[in-house]
């Protein structure tokens, strides 16, 4: 297992993190500033545009038409296209860092797709929600129906997530693709980096969703 | 478009009596047009021998004019400047009452105050491209050698032509990088070459419902056009200028043909369906008994009050020549190999000329650039037209797309544009 560390959350202004979603703040404080983003899933740009606030260069790729004419309308660098099969079309290296926020549960082919993350970009920084989370298993376990929390309200069959996994499960992955986990985060029902010096075991129970910047190999 | 559909109701109604009824001759006689040709209500930048225009063909051309059109004024860092480019059958007059026709400029829905491109703001220049009849050189103005018009004798020009003379301009105007270059279509097409051959001198590129080259069945339809033209009698082999006549019939049929390739089926059945022009029963006749038919021909018969039909000719084979990849090896991302230019590609869902999947492979060719592109497809029924009509989606992003590019560039004041 790789090195873990809570990432300090300090270098905000007072009040600016409140407008964040947890998870944002987080893969913005693993950015330096200066470099040049690609988001992946960018959504409607509210993590482009916290980045954008200090200084980074950021592109996005949306699937959502709705999603990308807004991005576009607030000024921001972004094109309609889909993880899947427009990853491709980027040379290698092209960016210092490739974010794929909240959306690898929603790709066909997510071993590919964190293969072409880390080929366009030296670095690439992953969160996922983590099907591990001691609520989800109590909803299977006891519930006997699958997940829907909060963050992840759609029932099975309008789900555009189809590949969940649990910390475990992505960390096993980063393995076996020979990735480095430079950083990993978790952060509990309420945003909060559940304490580093706890097992994995604990992160993949009480992580709710958990945040990865990941670099080539070495890994092992 | 209301009003257009309200004058060809009056149209039809005068027109009624005549029973069996072709197109309308125009009411614009061609004097009025081939005034503008020598002579136009703009403002003329003259080229003389020391400076021809070096066109692909291996002619240079010299003298030669062009006429243009410019709004709001050049700051002092000469860094405002935004150039638009007009498509096939546009002109210099943007944003202000066209001269021939009376009609408000082409794209006040963009161009002009209040607008996303607001003269308050930006230096706007908008030129009649080489190969044009309104004021810039090409097959109707007059050849010099011969003191007569030029029709066929005029070289084939190509959209990198009409770039080239554009930048001829821009130097002329004391300008070395343009803050936007912006147009749809065929101006579109310019916007791209600008930023091929002179990314140094495009901030900014906004490019509306094109592609990169011309496809198969575009050229197909331009070939239809130019047949059009060339079946009517009084074409002459395009010295119909020499004989004071015009072949306004195989113009307005090439243009009824275009212009359907410019809407699209729903279009067309929200806003015609089958419904009778002004009667309650067919009339067993050729007459135009459909909606339609009658629009089509009112578009057809305005359209040649004012264009030339030589200059058609041309036009239409400069956007079929048109192909960025092919003088890059083949490969499009080459054309734009470390560009820094920030580009913003949009695209129409019922536009069947240049559909999406054009804008997207030029999305992609830009993204193996690792250029900075922003790429929205905007859901509409109205085809590739919309590009032309108030699509406020399309405002929304034109003016947030140039406000963004506008504070890369220092430019202020442009924020509330």
């Amino acid at each position: 297992m790789s090195v873990q560390e809570v990432l300090p959350l300090g270098g905000l202004a007072a009040g600016q993190s409140g407008q964040f979603r947890a998870d944002h703040l987080l893969v913005a404080e693993m950015v330096k500033p200066g470099s040049k983003v690609l988001d992946v899933g960018c959504g409607e740009g509210d993590l482009l545009q916290l980045l954008e606030t200090r200084g980074i260069d950021g592109r996005g790729i949306e699937l959502s038409r709705e999603g990308v004419n807004r991005c576009v309308a607030k000024g921001l660098a972004v094109v309609q296209g889909d993880a899947d099969t427009d990853l491709v079309n980027y040379p290698d290296d092209a960016f210092d860092y490739v974010i794929l926020s909240q959306t690898l549960q929603a790709t066909r082919q997510p071993r590919v797709v964190l293969e072409n993350l880390l080929r366009i970009g030296r670095r690439a920084i992953v969160s996922f929600p983590n099907f591990g989370f001691w609520k989800m298993r109590l909803q299977l376990l006891i519930g006997g129906h699958m997940p829907r929390t909060e963050n992840l309200p759609a029932t099975w069959y309008d789900t555009a997530n189809i590949h969940f996994c649990t910390i475990k499960d992505f960390v096993q992955l980063c393995d076996e693709i020979n990735v480095k986990m430079e950083r990993s985060v978790a952060l509990d029902l309420y945003g909060r980096p559940v304490p580093l010096n706890l097992p994995w075991w604990v992160w993949n129970m009480f992580g709710e969703q958990a945040v990865f910047l990941l670099s080539r190999g070495g890994g092992k | 478009m209301q009003v257009a559909i309200k004058r060809l109701i009056a149209n039809e109604v005068d027109g009624q009596m005549g029973g069996v009824k072709s197109i309308p001759s125009p009411a614009i006689s061609a004097d009025e047009r081939s005034h503008e040709v020598d002579h136009p209500s703009s403002q003329v930048a003259h080229f003389g021998t020391e400076q021809p225009l070096r066109l692909d063909c291996g002619v240079d051309l010299s003298p030669f004019q062009i006429a243009y059109q410019t709004y709001g004024e050049l700051n002092a860092d000469r860094s405002n400047a935004v150039l638009i480019c007009h498509a096939l059958t546009g002109d210099q007059h943007v944003a202000n009452v066209h001269p021939v026709t009376g009609k408000p400029g082409w794209w006040e829905t963009l161009v002009g105050p209040g607008r996303p491109i607001d003269p308050k703001h930006y230096f706007i220049i908008c030129s009649n491209v080489i190969g044009g009849c309104m004021g810039s050189t090409g097959p109707a103005s007059i050849n010099p050698a011969t003191g007569k018009v030029w029709g066929l004798e005029f070289p084939v020009i190509t959209i990198p032509d009409m770039v080239r003379a554009q930048t001829m301009l821009i130097d002329r105007l004391g300008i070395d990088t343009l803050f936007a270059v912006v147009g749809g279509s065929m101006g579109g097409m310019q916007v791209l070459q600008w930023t091929a051959a002179y990314p140094g001198r495009v901030f900014s590129a906004l490019a509306i419902a094109c592609a990169t080259r011309h496809s198969a069945q575009n050229i197909a339809f331009h070939e239809l056009g130019r047949q059009a033209v060339m079946a009517d009698p009084d074409w002459h082999g395009g010295s119909y200028a020499d004989r004071g006549i015009h072949p306004h019939r195989g113009l307005a049929v090439a243009r009824m043909a275009a212009h359907i390739t410019y809407l699209s089926d729903a279009a067309l059945h929200r806003k015609f369906g089958r419904r009778m022009q002004d009667r309650e029963l067919p009339t067993f006749s050729f007459d135009a008994d459909f909606q339609v038919e009658s629009y089509l021909r009112y578009q057809g018969s305005s359209f040649v009050e004012r264009f030339d039909a030589n200059s058609y000719l041309y036009l239409t084979r400069a956007m079929d020549y048109f192909d960025i990849a092919a003088d890059h090896g083949g490969v499009l991302a080459k054309a734009f190999a470390g560009i820094a230019t920030r580009f913003c590609v949009v695209s129409f869902t019922s536009d069947w000329l240049f559909p999406t999947s054009e804008s997207r492979a030029l999305v992609h060719a830009l993204n193996a650039s690792s250029a900075r592109v922003s790429f929205a497809e905007i859901e509409t029924d109205r085809g590739h037209d919309a590009f032309l009509l108030d699509v406020p989606e399309f405002f929304d992003i034109s003016r947030a797309f140039l406000q963004s590019a506008g504070k890369a560039r220092g430019l202020t004041g442009n924020k509330d544009g």
